[in-house]
């Protein structure tokens, strides 16, 4: 009995002591069924490319992708994988959607800058030269997109609910010029609550609502709605966070049916060596 | 390096060797130490805590061929082994998840100890290394968190570095010499890199050392009395290499499914945001296995007190061979014993759950409750108050007062003799144990 409840408090400690409780306050996240939740699920390669455009055409003015090359795109799990092009470099939308940019260099012979077609290995060249200069324009400094999914509480969840979770601001609520009120965004609205009762929840933000209906229009038929267009590039941001997703869990699944047999067999020794053992 | 060696060298090469170097004769003493034949699966930790550290360090130096250790460069490259590195992303889930099972296994062998009496006579010194192991894990692991340098690193840094600045008269230079400057910055995170990939070859001298430490009197046993016969005892190998074998695969499958389906579920999303000294997190958390402290920490509100009750905590386990009075090894023999031991684990994890939170927190969310001293009775830093009480209780009063007043249960003559009348005749506790019905 006490050997059983402890072995449960252990792993229930284990369960209950990860990542801590946020006090600050937002609203609940609106929950997706996402084609990569759960153990098995994938990427939905349609949706990568899908989200991609509208990265491309929407986010990228502001959010730059520092850690995601174009030939990422052409791997496996990516947006533009395709099995006839194992090595990414020679896929014919990489290299399209590379020759389409610009990006800075030093010019070989007069080592002065310069701006050359990109190559598959370049990344997205970033909007603004440093968060200073973002700053200035846009009242805050959007941060590089290439970890966003992981490094918010909620992941896909957290960016489809923020993008799609725009609301007039409560009455009450002081929103400086050029910030908009989000119920999504994380933080403690207090200071900036002059209404009666306690603060609303949410935060206020500097990035103007990103999308709306047919801001982005999809080659392959999919209707442009704010819901589709914020799905797919929540999609989208969550590969660039974790590329390697697909791979894992399949790796995961040859790992764990190898590690049960092997137990099995290593039991099956157990019990033959110790069967004469009296213990 | 106990009993005569039954080794013989069967070749003429190992003749040659075994008159040079014994190593051949040395493996073979370990491997037919005499064991007792009843440990159960809680000993099984040993040995997974062996594969964990040798996992640590397999994992360990393959990412530092790929870490940048700069301040600039660190982020950048722990990416770089996720994203472009072949299986990078499974070396580094496997290091940075082994942590947390390295700690998972460090908990269950610890109070496995505590609970079976390990740590009486003749085993102190055994006690002492294992503490000191502990130790130089915690050391390590934090130094670990420290070089992704994301928001998380870096602040935890921060507060931990800043703890000992609350010494009396030399903390702020301790805190100076540590951060190798005035503040967490690039050289901090250098010598915490070179100390990260140091301290873990200090932790396999000591292992060494513990295993040492335990050969000498040999295995304590759940019954919790001293080897009477050979009859009491099993060569270590073919027994426990098979025994501890299927218990390391079957914890292999936990880690599994945290490296494959949750590697970040222990983790925390500000690090994967990079460090930023003027932009402090919302909530500043140490990893989950450092939470209990954390929570004894914060539940007084004098920092060098906090502090000082933080060192207390970790000083009471090293004490505890000369706190407990009892001459019975065992709890199986201890019903009370017992029933407070089990209210110290759950004090354990209730104060892991506290250190999650912010100290105002609510802990019944919505219940006003009434303020009491400096905060409300329904909120966390009451409830850590509680739980560091009971801690500090536990080690300090209970323990040495048990022993002398208790009545413990009769103890069995030998280790066979439970054995041979089971399960009938055994005493409580045991005839629960599933992995005695093999
Ligand atoms: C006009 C510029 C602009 C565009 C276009 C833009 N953003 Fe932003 N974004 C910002 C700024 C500025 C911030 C920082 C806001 C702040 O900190 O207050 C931001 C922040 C964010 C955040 C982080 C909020 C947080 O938790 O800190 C997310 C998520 C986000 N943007 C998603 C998107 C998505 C998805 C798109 C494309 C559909 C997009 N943004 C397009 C300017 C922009
Ligand atoms: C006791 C054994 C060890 C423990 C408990 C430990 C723990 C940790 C932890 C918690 C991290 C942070 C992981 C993360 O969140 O990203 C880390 C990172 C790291 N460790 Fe270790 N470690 C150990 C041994 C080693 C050894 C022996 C080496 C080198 C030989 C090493 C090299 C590294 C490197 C390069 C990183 C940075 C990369 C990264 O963050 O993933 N570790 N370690």
């Amino acid at each position: 009995m006490t050997r059983k409840f402890l072995a449960l408090s252990a792993f229930l400690g284990l369960l209950v002591a990860g990542p801590a409780l946020a006090a600050s306050s937002q609203a609940p996240l609106k929950h997706v069924q996402w084609s990569f939740s759960g153990p098995f699920g994938s990427y939905d390669q349609a949706q990568l490319q899908r989200g991609f455009k509208v990265y491309r055409e929407v986010c990228s003015q502001c959010h730059a992708l520092n850690l995601v090359s174009f030939h990422d795109l052409g791997q496996p799990g990516g947006p533009f994988w395709d099995p006839k092009y194992p090595n990414p470099n020679d896929n014919p939308y990489v290299k399209a959607i590379a020759a389409d940019y610009k990006v800075a260099d030093i010019d070989p012979d007069t080592g002065e800058n310069m701006q050359r077609a990109a190559t598959s290995a370049d990344h997205p060249p970033a909007p603004y030269a440093n968060d200073t200069a973002a700053k200035a324009t846009l009242g805050g400094a959007p941060p590089d997109m290439s970890l966003l999914v992981k490094a918010r509480e909620g992941g896909p969840d957290y960016v489809y609910s923020l993008v799609t979770g725009y609301a007039p601001a409560p009455q009450g609520l002081v929103v400086p010029p050029g910030k908009y009120y989000n119920p999504y965004m994380l933080s403690d609205l207090a200071s900036s609550w002059k209404g009666t009762g306690p603060a609303p929840v949410g935060g206020i933000i500097a990035m103007p609502p990103p999308l709306t209906a047919g801001k982005v229009s999809f080659d392959d038929g999919a209707p442009s709605t704010l819901d589709q267009e914020a799905k797919d590039v929540a999609a989208f941001l969550t590969w660039a966070s974790d590329p390697k997703m697909d791979q894992r869990k399949q790796t995961g699944l040859a790992v764990l049916v190898y590690l049960a047999i092997f137990s099995g067999l290593l039991y099956a020794s157990y019990r033959r060596i110790w069967r004469n053992v009296a213990h | 390096m106990s009993g005569p060696s039954t080794y013989e060298p069967k070749t003429a090469l190992e003749r040659w060797l075994d008159q040079r170097l014994p190593i051949l004769r040395f493996n073979a003493e370990l491997m037919d130490f005499p064991t007792p034949k009843n440990l159960n699966y809680w000993w099984t930790f040993g040995a997974i805590l062996a594969f964990c550290l040798i996992t640590q360090i397999a994992t360990g130096v393959v990412l530092a061929m790929h870490y940048n250790a700069s301040a600039g460069g660190a982020f950048n490259s722990v990416e770089h082994i996720m994203r472009d590195v072949n299986y990078g992303w499974l070396i580094r889930y496997i290091h940075a998840n082994g942590a947390s099972m390295f700690f998972l296994a460090v908990y269950i062998h610890t109070f496995r100890g505590i609970y079976y009496g390990s740590f009486k006579a003749p085993r102190e010194v055994l006690w002492l290394i294992g503490c000191l192991i502990y130790l130089t894990m915690m050391a390590t692991a934090f130094m670990g968190y420290v070089l992704p340098w994301g928001q998380m690193s870096f602040w935890g840094a921060k507060v931990i570095t800043n703890l000992f600045s609350a010494i009396p008269l030399v903390g702020p230079a301790i805190t100076t010499w540590l951060w190798g400057g005035f503040a967490v910055d690039a050289p901090t995170l250098n010598r915490f890199y070179s100390l990260h990939y140091l301290l873990p070859f200090v932790i396999a001298g000591l292992v060494g050392l513990h295993i040492w430490a335990l050969h000498v009197p040999g295995n304590s046993n759940p019954v919790g009395v001293n080897v009477k016969s050979k009859s009491d005892t099993v060569p270590f190998h073919p027994y426990y290499t098979v025994k501890d074998g299927f218990a390391i695969s079957v914890f292999v499958i936990l880690f599994a499914v945290f490296v494959f389906y949750m590697p970040e579920a222990l983790g925390h999303s500000d690090n994967y945001i990079p460090a930023n000294p003027i932009v402090t997190p919302p909530h500043i958390v140490p990893e989950w296995y450092f939470l209990p402290y954390y929570a004894i920490l914060r539940a007084i509100p004098n920092k060098l007190m906090g502090v000082a009750a933080l060192g207390g905590a970790i000083a009471c386990i090293f004490a505890l061979p000369w706190l407990d009075t009892s001459k019975v090894r065992s709890m199986r023999y201890r019903p009370q014993a017992k029933i407070y031991f089990v209210f110290f684990v759950l004090a354990c994890l209730v104060l892991g759950v506290c250190g999650a939170h912010e100290v105002d927190d609510q802990i019944i969310s919505g219940l006003a409750g009434f303020p009491l001293g400096d905060a409300n009775i329904n909120s966390y830093v009451w409830l850590s108050r509680i739980g560091a009480l009971y801690y500090f209780i536990y080690f300090l009063v209970i323990t040495p007062m048990l022993g002398l007043r208790e009545t413990p249960l009769p103890v069995p003559e030998s280790i066979s003799t439970p054995v041979l009348s089971h399960p009938a005749a055994a005493p409580a506790g045991a005839t629960a144990a599933p992995e005695k019905k093999g």
